[in-house]
């Protein structure tokens, strides 16, 4: 089928302020990225992947301006958490509130000017999880970050470090439109965890691709800015060893726009992938979730398990695949979304998949939209407990399922803490 | 303590009364049991007292220590000293029984301008609470009445009675469900609290409960109303001839 000319129309547009470095294996890399993106396009409303989600705000060429976001009452996420802080402003690495990007069991590289450096391992991996990822369904708006993403850490962990990687994006800029890709190696035997904060920009496109070898763990916790009016869109891409486990949690609050896409293939035996995420909305708030996981091996286990909380005419989107490959015996695929409208204006569509070629596996998913359960709040409330206090329990309990897919436990009291506290400033 | 006056309630969403003037006065460290037929209003009464949604009160009135009742929020009565143990206990998945127990005392010393208790001594006064209703510390852990067993739910309610130590408690059909051991120990977790200033209004079918929780006074509801008020013996009267005589006596 012909592409679009307004897909490609819409690209040579996007294309006009942007443009990379031709040097080096990154510059071969985002060449190559550059000619798969002039071949797709960029997404259309009528991509059935972009069916409950218009990428119009991500498309055009210029980010629209977003006032910035004062959080007064609360510290930034994770700042009890002992970890190696890595400060973007706008997009821009900055030493001066960074750590040292150096620590046992880690090699810590930026992305900005590693085309001249001989970062081996990198090569393999910058732009090919993406490219991976694009089969079988396009996602230009990685490809595009491929090609023209100005910065962003490539992490190689080789033993287990002593504390989290945090990256931390501030935005500064009203007009800040930006364009991250990191790449993380975790090689056999090592773990790590990678804490992502921060509103970013005011429009943020963001890659992250990893690699989890045999025997290696890989925990990702992320708390997407409070900043109202951000538009942003990430992927995630990974594949996954034998014996190693993927999991990612992510908690959106606010945000004009959020596309998250996960695109995770398991290609080891006895290896576990969750992905999980609770997003709160309250008014101008659109916020989709987009999976795709890959059981490519056998007895592997794959959990999807999203939480959105609604109000005041907020849109939460799930997109969820499970496809599991011939010979992908003994999967375990669970697949849950679900959605909490604290009123009769705002909306929740899912979309489950599951795709199976494998006879001996075990996979559900489920997805529910309602309101908040009645009898529940009316029991709270004959035992003393405020109104609104037991709203707010109550809402943490339909969170809870999510939240307990994060294992460590100071970071999961820090992700409830702040969930509590956007409650209470967004009450009923 | 709770003094009920004329009390005319229907239900908010139709046309369809249920309790038709009720009256009734429970003094301080009283015990009085409600018995009655199925839909006499019994349980109506006691969602009403409670602040429960979609009933609409017509007429009359009910106070708590001279407090008007009626106009005040389901979290306002139960500081206020009210409470109400469920015919029905909900599950609330998601929400620990332990912070579930800890919110609503907090809560209520709160609204009474007490200071919180301290963890510390709020989980040895749980455990020593939980003791004597042999609720083990798997139940204490596990989310609000989720996979606990009818029994279980039962005595999870008056745990919550001890720990809020209310003056006024409504058992709404707390015998419902429960096998005579469970009874057994949910009334001596009852008895426990009874003293001059806690007074209890049981809710039953059965005269059986009321061998283990004596009450002083009993009346018979039918109707919307309370049709004969009297002594222990009524109840007994009830377990004889059923409610069939007072029913005819009534009308």
């Amino acid at each position: 089928m012909a592409v679009l000319q307004a897909k490609l129309d819409a690209l040579q547009a996007r294309l006009a302020g942007l443009s990379f470095a031709p040097q080096g294996w990154l510059g071969a890399a985002r060449a190559e990225a550059l000619t798969r993106l002039t071949a797709m396009g960029l997404p259309g409303k009528r991509d059935e992947y972009w069916r409950y989600t218009d990428p119009t705000g991500l498309n055009v060429a210029a980010a629209t301006p977003v006032a910035l976001f004062d959080p007064r009452d609360e510290p930034p996420p994770f700042d009890a958490i002992d970890r190696l802080k890595i400060v973007f402003v706008d997009g821009v690495f900055d030493p001066t509130q960074s750590d040292a990007l150096a620590m046992d069991g880690v090699v810590i590289e930026r992305l900005a000017g590693a085309e001249g450096a001989d970062i081996h391992w990198a090569s393999g991996l910058y732009g090919v999880l993406e490219a991976r990822g694009q089969n079988p369904v396009q996602r230009p708006l990685a490809t595009l970050n491929s090609a023209f993403a100005s910065d962003g850490v490539l992490i190689r962990v080789t033993a287990t470090p002593s504390k989290p990687i945090s990256l931390i994006y501030q935005q500064k800029s009203e007009t800040s439109d930006v364009i991250l890709h990191n790449c993380i190696k975790v090689e056999s035997g090592a773990e790590v965890i990678l804490l992502e904060n921060g509103a970013a920009a005011a429009r943020l496109n963001h890659v992250t691709e990893v690699e989890i070898a045999d025997n290696a763990r890989f925990h990702h916790i992320r708390a997407q800015g409070r900043a109202h009016s951000r538009q942003s869109n990430t992927h995630l891409f990974a594949r996954i060893g034998r014996n190693a486990a993927f999991k990612s949690f992510t908690m959106t609050a606010n945000g004009k726009l959020t596309r998250n896409d996960a695109v995770l293939e398991l290609l080891g035996a006895d290896s576990v992938a969750h992905v999980a995420g609770v997003a709160l909305g309250d008014g101008a708030f659109h916020h989709d979730d987009t999976v795709f996981i890959t059981h490519a091996a056998e007895r592997c286990e794959s959990r999807q398990v999203f939480k959105k909380v609604l109000k005041n005419g907020a849109v939460g989107v799930f997109q969820g695949k499970i496809l599991v490959k011939q010979g992908a015996q003994k999967t375990d695929g669970y697949q849950i979304s679900q959605a909490l409208l604290l009123d009769g204006d705002s909306q929740f569509l899912a979309k489950p998949e599951l795709e199976i070629y494998a006879d001996d596996v075990k996979c559900s998913h489920g997805s529910t939209s309602g309101a908040i359960d009645e009898t529940a709040l009316f029991y709270l409330r004959s035992r003393g407990v405020p109104l609104r206090e037991a709203q707010s329990l109550l809402v943490l309990a339909f969170l809870a399922e999510a939240i307990s897919e994060i294992e460590d436990e100071v970071i999961s009291d820090d992700i409830r803490q702040r969930l509590q506290s956007w409650l209470a400033r967004h009450e009923h | 303590m709770l003094e009920i006056n004329n009390l005319h309630v229907k239900l908010e969403e139709e046309d369809k009364v249920i309790l038709r003037g009720v009256n009734l006065k429970i003094g301080a460290g009283e015990v009085h049991a409600i018995m009655g037929p199925n839909g006499s209003g019994k349980s109506t009464l006691s969602y009403v007292l409670s602040g429960r949604d979609g009933y609409e009160v017509t007429d009359g009135s009910a106070s708590l220590d001279g407090e008007e009742l009626l106009e005040m929020e389901p979290e306002a009565r139960a500081a206020a000293g009210l409470f109400l143990a469920f015919q029905y206990p909900v599950e609330i998945p998601g929400v620990g029984n332990m912070t579930f127990l800890r919110t609503a005392v907090n809560a209520q010393r709160k609204a009474r301008n007490e200071p919180e208790i301290s963890a510390g001594d709020f989980l040895k006064l749980v455990r020593e609470k939980a003791k004597t209703l042999k609720i083990d510390a798997e139940m204490l852990k596990r989310p609000v009445n989720v996979g606990f067993s009818g029994g279980e739910k039962k005595r999870n309610e008056i745990l919550q009675m001890a720990m809020l130590e209310p003056k006024m408690c409504i058992l709404d059909e707390t015998d419902s469900g429960l096998d005579v051991d469970a009874m057994k120990l949910v009334s001596e977790g009852v008895n426990a609290l009874r003293g001059a200033g806690r007074s209890f209004l049981v809710i039953t079918h059965y005269q059986r409960l009321l061998d283990h929780i004596k009450p002083d006074f009993v009346h018979i509801m039918a109707a919307g109303r309370i049709i004969k008020s009297g002594g222990p013996e009524l109840a007994l009267e009830v377990e004889n001839n059923g409610y069939a005589d007072l029913l005819a006596e009534g009308i």
